[in-house]
């Protein structure tokens, strides 16, 4: 891998994860419920993309399957979340 | 200890991923900045779409060049989040008005009644 | 035959999931993929309210193409609107859209669509299905947004699945 590409994964992965510390200030300021489910959802999409780029970094398939995996974890969690926000039960 | 790519796939994968990353930055600075909760709800899709379409093609040139074959596995990834980001968002919606309404906010009432006109 | 496939297409795309999933064609792999294709969608027949009437592929590609477009212009029109908020605040708001649309099939793709735009977000939906009320992030003309609305996304909706 040449210096052009590695500098350029390990800036964006930088900016990946200023973007996370971002979405983790809104987590812990809210205000109100739905804000934090929002940016926790948020915070699982980045970290997905995170993945998917430092599978680039080390050329390695794994990490695909550990995006699947975040990302399909992400989706169940904030569904539950938010169906809980909706009704304050989460099982009908 | 990789191969050697030549710079005409190395060149595009750097600018999708710094461009990706990017759009995952300014919809992190939209959540944050953003005044009212249901304009906070717009930027998050900027991460899921453009950002995830760019790191995806990224990484499909990145490993078809360095497998010499198509590996077109990493659409999944787009794809999956075109089904389930709608389904979050759509019920983040909803129970964000159910609690808005609740609380008495200045939002406009369920729309199945028709009986009053929104204030928004 | 309708029996063995409840949903052709359904079986089609988790087989191609399966062989995307695994990265390879080999033997073992189609065979195990047609057998998540065979069995998947007939367990879970009872979970499917209503068969899918899918016509004019043509109209399906022209709609793939133009959301693809206009999410690419909204990405870019959101993130510009973004860093200019302390200089011009975004005029957001909610807007009631008469649907003509009834199909549940439809009205799913159709929040597909709108969420996965960025710039509107399907808020909700009568329960006749008659008005939906969308949250708009940048909004100049009421009139004119629901009229675009309503002939590039909804219209060709209507052609392919009423």
């Amino acid at each position: 891998m040449s210096p052009l590409l590695s500098n350029a994964i390990l800036l964006s992965l930088f900016i990946f994860s200023l973007a996370m510390v971002l979405t983790l200030i809104r987590l812990f300021k809210g205000p109100s419920a739905q804000d934090r489910v929002l940016a926790l959802d948020y915070l699982y999409i980045v970290a997905m993309l995170m993945m998917l780029t430092l599978g680039i970094r080390y050329a390695s398939d794994t990490y695909f399957e550990a995006a699947l995996l975040i990302a399909l974890f992400g989706f169940v969690g904030s569904f539950a979340l938010a169906k809980f926000l909706l009704r304050g039960e989460v099982i009908e | 200890m990789s191969a050697e790519l030549s710079l005409w796939v190395e060149v595009p994968v750097a600018i999708l991923l710094v461009f990706g990353s990017l759009f995952a930055l300014i919809g992190a600075v939209g959540l944050l900045r953003m005044k009212d909760y249901f304009q906070r709800m717009h930027p998050p899709a900027l991460a899921s779409t453009l950002g995830a379409w760019s790191v995806a093609l990224a990484s499909i040139i990145y490993f078809s060049a360095l497998k010499s074959a198509p590996v077109l596995h990493a659409w999944l990834i787009p794809i999956l989040l075109a089904l389930t980001v709608p389904v979050t968002t759509l019920l983040l919606a909803r129970a964000a008005l159910f609690r808005k309404r609740m609380a008495g906010d200045d939002v406009p009432a369920e729309v199945s009644s028709r009986s009053m006109e929104s204030g928004s | 035959m309708r029996r063995l496939f409840p949903a052709p297409w359904l079986s089609l795309a988790l087989w191609v999931l399966w062989l995307a999933l695994n990265l390879s064609i080999s033997p073992g792999n189609l065979l195990l993929g047609a057998i998540l294709g065979l069995c998947a969608p007939l367990m879970m027949r009872k979970l499917r309210p209503l068969p899918i009437r899918i016509r004019r592929p043509g109209v399906i590609l022209r709609l793939f193409l133009q959301v693809g477009r206009d999410v690419v212009v909204s990405n870019l029109a959101v993130a510009w609107i973004v860093l200019n908020a302390s200089r011009r605040p975004p005029r957001s708001h909610f807007i009631k859209v008469p649907l003509d649309l009834r199909d549940a099939n439809g009205l799913a793709a159709l929040s597909m669509i709108t969420t996965v735009i960025p710039g509107t977000v399907w808020s909700e939906l009568a329960l006749d299905r008659s008005i939906l009320l969308l949250h708009v992030f940048d909004l100049d003309d009421e009139a004119l947004f629901i009229e675009h609305f309503k002939a590039t996304f909804e219209r060709p909706l209507m052609e392919i699945f009423e």
